[in-house]
């Protein structure tokens, strides 16, 4: 079938005219890209609409909760907004290693880091004026969460131990020395019912966006995003980094340092998601508590595969994504659906999205070039 | 004998029970993945395979009255996710570690979505052999009431591993996953060996999960596993794809995760969530000990794509 669609799509090139074909031989891989995962969510979104169908629910009712809890109205965009910037963060901690060929998944444990770092931070610094306060938060939570990856990316290079499962493993270690120290040495001891560390204060927020509700965490999404894309694409470094993710022994053989591109960019993705980290606290809890392992850490590698790894595609990805998961209280109070259904929902735009990887070049009308 | 005589001497015993009692999960997800990897192929998605099977078993125990069942339930399930798994592996062009995340975060949110009406009701528990009744010591014979589950995992060991050196089964196997050219040669699918090897490693996985939920700790909830299938992956990986080094690994983890538990009966209460953390550290250690970036692991799969 595909080699037939293959052969038929040459015989019409060679008649189409020239600068249609130059236009599918310049942008036919972008289209891909972008048709490629949509026909993918498409494809979950249908197979979870037959899911709720088996449960007595209506999916259509289910497409317009899920269109309107999320893209509906400037409550719900807000809403929305707010979810994807630790999102954007996250996502680039699995993106930024996989441009080296790594796979990270451990974005959630660098979060917690991140954020329990900017915590001590601003509890150490209380008195101090909060502009002061909030730089020093966002460099804690960056150093501490980029020090937490780097930790893999350097056990990968020296010791040869594998980075996505030590990654994982250390969400969880992640997670224990935050309820460690939430239960003892950092906790407030008003904090009765749910340990939790002393607030950061007020002032010390990051605060909204004038003229709306979404936090200044989203802006931090957008830059650094935007900023991966330039160190990526448009950079020596960047350059190098993906020579050595295409193929380390070209790599060596150049002369690139391997070992400083590894532990650099995992300390830069390690520092994307304790920035979510210290976003959260900063403008959404105010303090640390087991409240953060909310699982933007998860959803982050699902956005970065979503977008293909690219940090521009991130930000629209994880829109969408946040778009998804704010729907999810509309789906439970209107629908009656649990909440985990955002969580089989994702899953399932996973499996499609990674099912869809077959499809690349093989979708006759986009070759441009044969 | 009073209770109190024995004093400290309940940390030792309690580990010595958290080995028999908490290791059958690691026993059944690490011998399922080694069969798997074994074929060249690895299953990151066994974690939500352990979860799925646990809330099936839990279900199915619950709406059947037999345990029984529902493990054999969670097997099936655990089966399915396996196809699955491999099914999207065999399109060309799919990396089996993301797919292996992918399945991670569908099995658990699946199992959350169905599992949501099974958090209250208690479901019939599998049964438990009592081989401390010898002893009057309570804490003893706590420590020695074992389940069957776990006596099968110990026999599947020295099972797997003659079956891994002896077996035409086991053979084919290891061919598919030493060289896959050499499997195709011979005139057998790769794919299809694969395919049955993740189906069943998630069999077994998911029977591990069954323990879970209708023996230790014996309920459903949504903090039931938390990574217990991802130690379980990384542990096939320094037990050297070797069946019986699963079982003494499985052991070690087992005693490792009771060790938070054990010391929080006897008052020490202060590192709780450090202690509760242990398997996790000791995957991390073993493995920075044990690997190394110059040469390629002794006794891996040569297919294997996380080795390579």
């Amino acid at each position: 079938m595909t080699a037939e669609a293959a052969d038929s799509t040459e015989a019409v090139g060679t008649v189409a005219p020239a600068a249609d074909s130059g236009f599918l031989q310049r942008y036919g891989g972008t289209i891909e890209y972008v048709l490629i995962p949509g026909a993918a969510l498409v494809g979950a979104l249908a197979v979870f609409g037959i899911f709720v169908m088996l449960f007595g629910k209506s999916p259509l009712d289910l497409y317009f909760y899920m269109y309107y809890g999320a893209f509906g109205t400037w409550f719900s965009w807000q809403n929305t907004l707010t979810r994807a910037a630790p999102l954007i963060l996250t996502a680039l901690c699995t993106a930024l290693p996989a441009q080296l060929g790594m796979v990270i998944i451990g974005g959630e444990g660098a979060l917690l880091i991140g954020a329990l770092s900017a915590t001590s931070a601003a509890l150490a610094l209380q008195g101090l004026p909060p502009f002061i306060v909030q730089i020093a938060m966002v460099c804690a939570g960056v150093i501490g969460g980029g020090l937490w990856i780097m930790l893999s990316g350097a056990l990968r290079q020296y010791r040869g131990v594998n980075e996505t499962i030590s990654s994982l493993l250390l969400v969880y270690i992640a997670l224990a020395i935050l309820n460690h120290l939430v239960e003892g040495l950092m906790r407030d001891p008003a904090s009765l019912n749910k340990p939790s560390t002393r607030e950061i204060g007020a002032v010390n927020m990051i605060g909204a966006i004038p003229g709306t509700d979404v936090h200044w965490g989203l802006v931090f999404g957008l830059i650094a995003a935007i900023a991966s894309y330039i160190l990526i694409y448009h950079t020596v470094f960047g350059f190098a980094a993906r020579i050595a993710g295409g193929n380390i022994r070209a790599a060596k053989i150049v002369g690139l340092g391997v070992s400083k591109l590894i532990l650099t960019v995992c300390f830069l993705a390690g520092g994307a998601a304790g920035l979510a980290g210290m976003v959260e606290v900063a403008a959404v809890q105010g303090r640390t508590n087991a409240n953060l392992a909310a699982g933007y850490g998860f959803t982050g590698i699902l956005v970065a595969f979503l977008a293909r790894q690219n940090p521009l595609a991130i930000i629209p990805v994880a829109i969408l994504l946040g778009g998804i998961s704010a729907s999810g209280g509309l789906l439970q109070r209107r629908l009656g659906l649990p909440d985990a259904s955002v969580l089989v929902l994702q899953g399932i735009i996973f499996v499609f999205v990674l099912a869809s990887d077959a499809l690349y070049g093989r979708i006759g009308f986009l070759k441009g070039k044969s | 004998m009073a209770d109190g005589s024995i004093g400290l001497w309940t940390v030792p015993l309690a580990v010595l029970g958290g080995a028999i009692r908490v290791s059958t999960p690691f026993l059944f997800v690490s011998l399922g993945e080694c069969i798997t990897e074994r074929s060249g192929r690895i299953n990151l998605g066994l974690e939500g395979t352990l979860v799925m099977g646990a809330m099936s078993a839990y279900g199915i125990s619950y709406v059947t009255g037999s345990p029984w069942l529902g493990v054999l339930a969670a097997g099936i399930t655990g089966a399915l996710l396996g196809a699955l798994h491999a099914g999207i592996c065999s399109l060309p062009r799919v990396n089996d570690v993301a797919v292996g995340i992918a399945l991670m975060l569908f099995g658990t949110g699946l199992a959350f979505y169905l599992g949501k009406p099974l958090i209250e009701p208690t479901a019939p528990r599998l049964p438990a052999i009592d081989f401390g009744w010898w002893s009057d010591i309570p804490q003893v014979r706590a420590a020695l009431r074992v389940n069957v589950l776990f006596l099968i995992g110990v026999a599947l060991a020295p099972i797997l591993y003659w079956a891994f050196r002896t077996t035409r089964w086991g053979l084919l196997i290891r061919t598919a996953g030493e060289s896959s050219d050499a499997a195709r040669a011979m005139g057998h699918s790769v794919l299809l060996i694969r395919l049955r090897a993740t189906m069943v490693g998630g069999f077994l996985a998911g029977i591990g999960g069954s323990f879970l939920s209708l023996f230790y700790p014996g309920s459903w909830n949504e903090g039931l596993s938390s990574g217990q299938g991802i130690t379980a992956v990384a542990l096939v990986i320094f037990a050297r794809w070797d069946p019986l080094l699963c079982l003494w690994a499985s052991l070690a983890f087992g005693g490792a995760a009771a060790l938070g538990p054990a010391l929080q009966s006897v008052g020490v209460t202060s590192g709780y969530h450090l202690f509760n953390a242990a398997p996790y550290i000791l995957t991390l250690a073993i493995m920075i000990i044990t690997c190394s970036p110059k040469r390629t692991l002794t006794g891996a799969p040569a297919e294997l794509s996380i080795t390579r």
